[in-house]
């Protein structure tokens, strides 16, 4: 035996099995998505200008300080630090138009943490995405501020207080199609982001690569936004064009709107969806056809946020409907 | 084509410590505490008394029950006390302390060398009872009552369990290199006990070594090696049938249900050891492993032998631990104290580090699925936490299948809210025992 073995022992952890830990954190999820977030979110503010950026700080602040003063009151740790809250603020700011009042982000921020997140119980615990409640309460608010965009790009000069969902709802495809020139125009425009529309609504192109940075670090799940898009899509080709069935353009109506943005950042939020892939593809299947029904026959040209929103709701009937296959269940 | 199953997680294997070290004898301990109790099953009555003199391998607690095992000693010498000592299972337990003679005799009569052949299955079972054969995988489940399974349970394939999925651990791993023949002999003498002819040994890609030495040494006998993706729990029962014989052990049921039994390397070897050379078991393969173990090796230990002899040999501690395990990080059971001894379930001593175990506080489950994705039985481990947490053990029985958990750790592993599940699982399973024991 060793003359110079060491025997000292400090205080042993006794615990159930196992004894070892993947070395994943909330903390590292959440500000992962917040990085990936960063481009589309740079861009914004590259496009619309100093505006959007002083929109989103106001945004990201007002939640991470409403976080804080909440679990300050109710005498909880402080969490702000898990990057929760920043991604709320993100996620609302990208969900607004970048000219609105300094205010209505404050508030929506507010509301989100406040409202939509605490009184559920904080983390984990909340039913809707707190960032789509703070953009539903501001729409309902100042529905005017909320659906004028600022001008961008110079081919759509003369219609700068519409998005292109909103010329095509109120003025046709024909229209629509003039104001970009020609339609491979058009779809480019709407991939790379020359367009209006809320701060996060524009580069489907930065978008859908953080997206799929996340699905490549296992962080959401391929299923949600392929189902969801490849939804709204199908659909709008099927009943959505001006010439009866078939004859809609499903890429402008998959590349419009906030469904990039919703598929891949509001739709994949794990607190508020099925828990199952099964689930999953339920729920991205019924925000696609949500989405579909209010852009087709409701009253606002876009549908994405009140979809997910809805289908938030019924998240708890789907994780009890559709359960995993139990080993052992068949022979 | 490596096969593999639905659901678990790929931790590191940390086998580098020990992979490439051969396993070495340890020098005869100069005093072993021997429990009476070291197996599932009823306990055993001790057979001797303070002052008697023993020689190894004498029977010094005999089983009282069919679902037990009779307690060997593993070195000759004297009796200095029968007392209730620590278990690193049971707490406390009654042991029987032997200070050694230095002369490690074995106890006269035994059968030196037996032709197994000539040996009925009766007479073979009855070999592996009294040689005291538990499984030695970790779970000590008597050897001779699962190769007496009834007759309306038809047994038809035997399974060598060589996976040794668990991190760390290279006992079984090093068993299957450096002892083939008797792991395969002892395979065979099994095989011939169930009455079956179709046997596989599956064992991890991670061993390629392990595969081509039993691939070699099974040429002829009609056992099958199976070759098996390295991926955690690959080794527990029920996956390993899906997985080599596509069979599914039913909810609640057990591995016989669907005609299948299955061994660990470890048991093959004491039941090579038991039938051919009539040697009871008295010793046991163990990897002495860990961030805090200073030189880890695979260590040839009685039973007996204290887990602070067993880390002195290792080189002692190279710093203070975290958490002192017996078996492996994902199932072992967590010690408190070293005077625990090495029992015939002891496939490993882990003194983990701090960084080892990257615990973590318990934060609020997110939902993000990655439990219900690792979950090799199907079930939805955060829901199980969350009733945990309220004690509402019949909601969990009921509605999220509470007791078909294997409690294998994969879901706590993958957990970025770092939840102790299986911690709540546990619970919620003693309160549904504690309330059907009320009825």
């Amino acid at each position: 035996m060793s003359a110079e073995a060491k025997m000292e022992i400090g205080q042993l952890t006794v615990s159930a099995s196992p004894h070892i830990r993947c070395d994943e954190s909330i903390s590292k999820i959440m500000w992962t998505v917040n990085a990936t977030l960063a481009p589309a979110a740079l861009f914004s503010v590259y496009r619309f200008g100093f505006k959007a950026l002083v929109t989103m700080i106001i945004c990201i602040v007002a939640a991470v300080i409403t976080e804080y003063l909440i679990q300050k009151w109710q005498n909880k740790p402080v969490t702000v630090n898990d990057g929760s809250a920043f991604l709320t603020g993100l996620l609302l700011a990208m969900n607004i138009p970048a000219t609105v009042p300094w205010y209505m982000p404050l508030f929506g921020s507010v509301v989100a943490i406040a409202v939509a997140k605490h009184t559920m119980g904080g983390l984990g615990y909340n039913i809707f995405n707190p960032a789509l409640v703070g953009r539903a309460v501001l729409l309902a608010s100042w529905p005017v501020a909320m659906t004028t965009w600022p001008e961008m790009a110079s081919k759509i000069d003369g219609v700068t207080s519409a998005t292109p969902l909103g010329i095509l709802k109120l003025q046709g495809y024909e229209k629509l199609v003039a104001v970009f020139g020609d339609k491979m125009e058009m779809y480019k425009s709407l991939f790379i982001g020359t367009r209006s529309g809320s701060m996060g609504e524009t580069s489907a192109l930065l978008l859908i690569l953080g997206g799929a940075y996340l699905i490549y670090r296992g962080y959401i799940n391929w299923r949600v936004p392929v189902f969801m898009i490849g939804t709204v899509g199908t659909l709008t080709w099927a009943v959505g064009g001006p010439a009866g069935l078939f004859s809609g353009d499903p890429i402008l109506n998959m590349l419009s709107g906030g469904l990039i943005l919703g598929a891949f950042y509001m739709a994949t939020d794990m607190v508020t969806i099925p828990i199952t892939s099964n689930g999953q593809i339920v729920f991205a299947v019924g925000a696609g056809c949500l989405t579909v029904l209010i852009r087709l026959l409701g009253g606002y040209p876009e549908g994405v946020c009140y979809a997910i929103l809805l289908m938030n709701s019924v998240t708890p009937l789907i994780d009890r409907w559709l359960k995993p296959a139990k080993f052992g269940a068949r022979r | 084509m490596a096969k593999s199953f639905r659901g678990g997680v790929h931790p590191d294997d940390r086998k580098r410590f020990t992979a490439a070290k051969p396993i070495e004898t340890a020098p005869l301990p100069d005093k072993v505490v021997i429990p009476t109790r070291q197996h599932i099953g009823a306990p055993c009555a001790a057979l001797v008394k303070a002052g008697d003199l023993v020689k190894k391998g004498q029977v010094i607690a005999e089983a009282q029950a069919f679902v037990s095992s009779p307690v060997h000693a593993s070195i000759s010498g004297k009796v200095v006390e029968v007392a209730d000592y620590p278990h690193p299972v049971f707490g406390f337990c009654q042991a029987v302390v032997i200070e050694s003679d230095g002369a490690d005799e074995w106890v006269e009569g035994l059968p030196l060398s037996r032709d197994w052949q000539a040996l009925d299955a009766a007479a073979l079972k009855d070999i592996i009872r009294q040689a005291g054969i538990v499984g030695m995988g970790g779970a000590t489940f008597p050897t001779h009552v699962k190769l007496a399974p009834p007759p309306e349970k038809p047994i038809d394939a035997f399974i060598l369990n060589g996976a040794e999925c668990e991190p760390y651990l290279t006992a079984d791993h090093r068993v299957m290199l450096e002892a083939t023949e008797k792991v395969v002999t002892g395979m065979r003498i099994v095989m011939k006990v169930l009455g079956v002819t179709k046997g596989y040994i599956g064992i991890e890609e991670n061993k390629p070594d392990a595969i081509t030495a039993l691939v070699a040494a099974t040429k002829g006998t009609g056992i099958t090696v199976a070759p098996l993706k390295t991926k955690y729990p690959q080794g527990a029962e029920k996956t390993l049938i899906k997985v080599i014989l596509d069979r599914e052990v039913p909810s609640g049921g057990l591995p016989m249900d669907v005609g299948a039994v299955v061994q660990n390397v470890g048991t093959m070897v004491a039941v090579a050891d038991a039938v051919v050379s009539g040697l009871p078991l008295v010793e046991r393969v163990a990897t002495v492993t860990g961030g805090a173990i200073a030189e880890p090796k695979n260590l040839l230990l009685r039973i007996g032998t204290t887990f602070a002899q067993a880390v002195e040999l290792c080189g002692g501690f190279a710093a203070a631990p975290a958490k002192l395990i017996m078996g492996g990080p994902m199932m072992g059971m967590a010690q408190c104290r070293l005077d625990v001894p090495v029992i015939k379930g002891t496939s490993g001593i882990l003194a983990l580090s701090a960084d080892d175990v990257n615990a973590g506080e318990e934060q609020p489950c997110i939902r993000c699925g990655r439990c219900v994705d690792a979950c090799p039985m199907g079930l939805v481990p955060s829901m199980l936490s969350i009733l945990g947490q309220r004690g509402l053990y019949q909601v969990a029985k009921e509605e999220y299948d509470l007791l078909d958990c294997v409690e294998c750790g994969s879901c706590v592993y993958a957990c970025p809210a770092k939840r102790n599940i299986v911690h709540y699982v546990k619970y919620l399973k003693a309160q549904n025992a504690a309330a059907a024991a009320k009825k």
